[in-house]
């Protein structure tokens, strides 16, 4: 089992937000060194002026999706923005935004939050997952 | 048997997955090796966490007990 684990963030939303901030988590509780690579959507939700938004749910999630995700957050799940944060404190955990991604958005370097610690292209991910899986979210 | 001397007490009780790994982890750092951690979850999936946890990263799991939906886990600091 390789000790690094990369995980592409596509999706914006809420509720796979939140399960990638979980995997994260948990794999640095591992003591695993993690890539967080945020495109697309997922970059959008870590501009500083959106984090900490309502970015909605998956459109399979419905309206009893909806009720559920309030229910547990009322009971006092910690978010994905604190659990990354978290993680970040707890081990090795790297985010980067996809440079490519950063053009389509018109996003500079200083509209992203603090979470996210640079910009890179695909290339520079790939050799930073060395030989561990990727998974795409 | 002699009770088990703690260091240190994670409360994680309320706290759902990955919560109590997450502070159990980050609390591990602050024991010496050799001294117990004693954490208590009301998370369903601690059970398994906790073991695949103690086997991942060397700490051993010495005790684990649930009563009336708290677990309640001892682990000695590698």
């Amino acid at each position: 089992m390789s000790d690094t684990i990369s995980f592409v963030l596509f999706s914006g939303t809420d509720d796979k937000l939140q399960a990638a901030a979980v995997m994260t988590a948990g794999a640095a509780a591992l003591g695993k060194r993690v890539n967080v690579f945020l495109q697309y959507w997922a970059l959008d939700a870590f501009r500083k002026d959106r984090i900490d938004l309502d970015h909605g749910l998956c459109p399979e999630a419905g309206e009893a999706g909806r009720a559920a995700v309030d229910a547990l957050r009322a009971a006092g799940q910690a978010s994905w923005k604190d659990t990354l944060a978290q993680a970040k404190d707890l081990g090795d955990v790297d985010i980067q935004a996809c440079s490519l991604s950063m053009d389509l958005l018109r996003l500079e370097e200083s509209d992203l939050d603090p979470l996210v610690d640079g910009v890179e292209g695909v290339t520079a991910f790939y050799i930073s997952a060395e030989e561990g899986e990727i998974v795409f979210i | 048997m002699a009770a088990l001397e703690i260091a240190r007490t994670v409360d994680a009780k309320g706290l759902s997955c990955p919560m109590p790994i997450v502070k159990t982890a980050q609390a591990i750092k602050d024991v010496p090796s050799g001294a117990l951690l004693e954490v208590l979850s009301t998370d369903a999936g601690s059970t398994r966490d906790f073991a695949a946890w103690a086997k991942s990263t060397g700490n051993e799991l010495v005790e684990q007990t649930v009563d009336g939906g708290v677990y309640r886990f001892v682990l000695r600091k590698k």
